[in-house]
């Protein structure tokens, strides 16, 4: 690879860091929107097999009929694509624009300091799991200014609930990473894989011992949980409640308008899950010392986690607006917080496993 | 200091929680609603003044289409009220027949009800459950009517035909190979009863399905217990029937306090509720559709064992049979009178009732000896619930009225007109 690159790099000089991350930058993204197309077939059959029906099945490549469906998102896509973005009279023009690009645009830049495999990120960073609090923070930006330019009391209902459930839930996941960089004293997503491939177990060829979900199991659970509000997904899809507000900021949005908050909401999901295989589920170590670690572990276990989302959604009623505040205030920042305390006495004791 | 002025926000009529085109103006500080204005309307088809000018008979079908959810029970009040100003006696067979189809079609509302409430609240999958089983039962309408939804099957007199032997089944085509149509036809190899026969082995085991999703969900409970209170007191005064009333702890049903047909012969217990909340009432009617099921057994025993006319033999209110008309002069004159000039109701007014899935359904009917009837008039059990809206509602959140719209169950077929 490296001979390969070799004279490339020569010809192009110092143009060559530039050029070389771009290409990096669509490595990641044009896969991760693939994922995203499909997230959202997978969505519809898994939870039409759940509802003993069938999902789409009748879009196919070339008119294969054992493919049925699997070129659905393609159509969904084509026909998104072609239709009018309609600008409401009353709205404010320029912000109604931007709105949807300001939640696509953080979804996908917090992939940046994903670390796929062993050195296999685009930025290395040492405040990596700082950058992903802050970049997840922006997305709100979108939905809020999505619901104030359309002009729509929907909407407008819509983003206030965005904006309240978002900030509750953000100082709950903020104390769950708190925890786990207090274990790999890291903020360096790569270090807080490798730092789960160390330990007892791990030595003992167990890994999937050793990472943290075990110690940290509640930190976990409410992570997954407040990644689920986050990304406005049933349980706590009160954002865009379909039978209250209809569809919260996104009702006064048509086309590839509307598809950019559909792909910022699909990208988050695969965010979150990404992040909790990394923190809790040791990222792209595999689970057993006999097996290589590799970036299949973590696409798998990105998808183990991804089912979950699904599952909620095809369960669970909705839960109303006041009640996803309780849950965050008065539930998850207590158990967080006491999690937080006790995880900080065993680390001083001498019981510490993470020495 | 800035005005502060209360939030006014129009619900519907194009909205997936408005069941259909209720407008609903609500007046919203922040969340919470102080107010909510049902403006109701928006389907009205004059049915009652269309009924004036139509003979006894072709306003049956205009019935079904008043709460389309429970087709054969709106057509079951509308001819009592005929047969009560006839005064004519309906074969028993017919009457357990009716029971019993009115009986299936609360099981069919009530399940609309549910998969609707939960989707509503959010809950998707009960609804694509719910209607798997409506499905069956729709087959039922369709063996014995031959329409899934507006049977038009109950006539003044009797049921337009006896239950069929046999049931409709499905063939082979592009998406159904021969394995699986005979994986589905498997119930419907005997009679009609043999068919809801199995049905209703089968559902007490989907009820089951139903509750565990719903009854003990943590969030099912907090969105639906204590919200849309109302006390038997303000129940009554409120004109509740049906299980609206009963989700308040009144034990009160038409087919226990005044029987018409043959209720008075079936044994089956009436839910009550205690709170008079949205989830007490759906406790009420998960149970509601338990009893139906017990009712629909005992009927098609009864049925199995007794065959009989399901018609009145008074050729001035039904017609003779094919037969009899190609042969006989005097059924071919009651035939062509019947279908031309139709029923001759004697001159009177009568109030019948019966109870509908929703609650009481009423016709009174004036006649002037006339073959149409001289007034109408439908009384509609959603109508005085959704009249209800502003005090269940006040002072909960936008979500609620959302359960609130999905506890009372209504439909604006029957509401508007």
């Amino acid at each position: 690879m490296e001979a390969l690159l070799q004279p490339v790099q020569d010809l192009l000089g110092v143009a060559w860091v530039p050029v070389w991350t771009v290409v990096k930058i669509f490595l990641i993204i044009l896969p991760l929107l693939g994922c995203v197309a499909y997230l959202t077939l997978a969505e519809r059959k898994v939870i039409g097999w759940m509802q003993v029906r069938n999902g789409p099945n009748r879009v196919t490549f070339f008119g294969i009929k054992a493919l049925g469906g699997l070129a659905q998102p393609i159509a969904d896509g084509l026909k998104l694509l072609f239709k009018e973005i309609v600008l409401p009279s009353a709205s404010s023009k320029a912000l109604f624009i931007l709105a949807p690009v300001l939640a696509l645009a953080p979804s996908l830049a917090a992939w940046a300091v994903i670390p796929f495999s062993d050195g296999l990120v685009l930025a290395d960073i040492n405040a990596g799991l700082l950058y992903i609090m802050a970049i997840t923070s922006m997305g709100v930006y979108g939905v809020i200014i999505a619901g104030w330019a359309s002009n729509s009391k929907y909407a407008f209902l819509g983003s206030l609930r965005s904006a309240a459930q978002i900030v509750a839930y953000e100082i709950a996941m903020g104390f769950a990473l708190v925890t786990v960089l207090m274990v790999s004293q890291s903020l360096n997503l790569s270090d807080i894989v490798k730092g789960q491939g160390q330990g007892m177990f791990a030595d003992m060829g167990l890994s999937v011992l050793s990472w943290n979900w075990i110690p940290l199991f509640p930190m976990f659970v409410l992570y997954f949980i407040a990644g689920v509000a986050e990304t406005n997904r049933s349980p706590f899809d009160v954002v865009e409640g379909e039978s209250e507000i209809v569809a919260g900021h996104m009702i006064e949005y048509s086309g590839m308008a509307f598809a950019l908050f559909f792909l910022a909401e699909y990208a988050n999901m695969i965010l979150i899950s990404a992040l909790t295989s990394i923190m809790f589920l040791g990222g792209w170590l595999s689970p057993v010392g006999f097996l290589p670690d590799g970036i299949w572990w973590l696409a798998a276990k990105t998808t183990f986690c991804l089912f979950f989302f699904l599952w909620l959604r095809a369960t669970f009623p909705r839960y109303r607006y006041d009640q996803i505040m309780r849950l965050g205030w008065k539930v998850f920042i207590p158990v967080t917080i006491v999690w937080l305390v006790f995880i900080g006495g065993w680390m001083m004791s001498p019981l510490s496993i993470w020495k | 200091m800035a005005e502060i002025r209360n939030y006014t926000m129009n619900f519907g009529p194009q909205h997936p929680a408005a069941h259909g085109v209720l407008r609903l103006v609500l007046e919203l500080d922040g969340e919470v609603v102080q107010r909510a204005d049902p403006h109701i309307g928006l389907l009205h088809r004059a049915t009652e003044k269309l009924a004036e000018t139509r003979t006894w008979i072709q306003s049956v079908p205009y019935m079904d289409r008043l709460d389309y959810v429970s087709m054969m029970c709106n057509e079951h009040a509308y001819c009592m009220a005929i047969e009560k100003l006839l005064g004519i006696e309906v074969p028993e067979r017919a009457q357990y027949i009716r029971v019993m189809f009115d009986e299936v079609t609360r099981i069919l509302n009530h399940l609309l009800w549910l998969g609707a409430h939960a989707l509503d609240v959010g809950a998707m999958t009960v609804f694509l459950y719910a209607f798997r089983e409506r499905e069956d039962l729709m087959d039922a309408y369709e063996a014995v009517s031959g329409a899934r939804m507006h049977a038009a099957y109950y006539r003044p007199g009797g049921v337009y035909r006896d239950l069929p032997d046999s049931m409709p089944r499905y063939e082979v085509n592009k998406f159904k190979n021969a394995e699986a149509v005979k994986r589905l036809n498997e119930n419907r190899s005997g009679s009609l009863l043999d068919f809801l026969d199995d049905f209703t082995s089968r559902f007490p085991r989907y009820v089951d399905e139903y509750e565990t999703l719903l009854t003990d969900n943590r969030i099912w409970k907090q969105r639906l217990v204590d919200i849309g209170i109302v006390t038997p007191e303000r129940a009554m005064a409120l004109g509740f029937t049906g299980p609206m009333l009963r989700g308040s702890g009144i034990a009160w049903d038409l087919r226990k306090k005044q029987p018409y047909e043959v209720y008075d012969r079936m044994d089956f217990d009436i839910p009550v509720g205690v709170n008079g909340d949205s989830y007490d009432r759906y406790l009420v009617r998960v149970e509601e559709m338990r009893q139906s099921n017990r009712i629909v057994r005992q009927c098609i025993d009864w049925l199995r064992k007794n065959p009989g006319p399901v018609i009145s033999d008074n050729h001035k209110v039904a017609p003779p049979s094919r037969e009899a008309m190609k042969g006989n002069m005097e059924e071919l004159i009651h035939h062509f009178k019947l279908f031309t000039e139709g029923i001759h109701v004697p001159a009177g007014e009568c109030y019948a009732a019966v109870e509908h899935p929703k609650g009481e359904f009423g016709i009174y009917a004036m006649s002037d000896g006339a073959n149409k009837p001289y007034r109408l008039k439908i009384r509609a059990p959603g109508f005085a619930h959704l009249a209800a809206m502003d005090e269940m509602s006040r002072g909960h959140m936008i979500s609620d009225v959302v359960a609130i719209i999905g506890t009372m169950d209504i439909v604006f077929g029957e509401i508007d007109r």
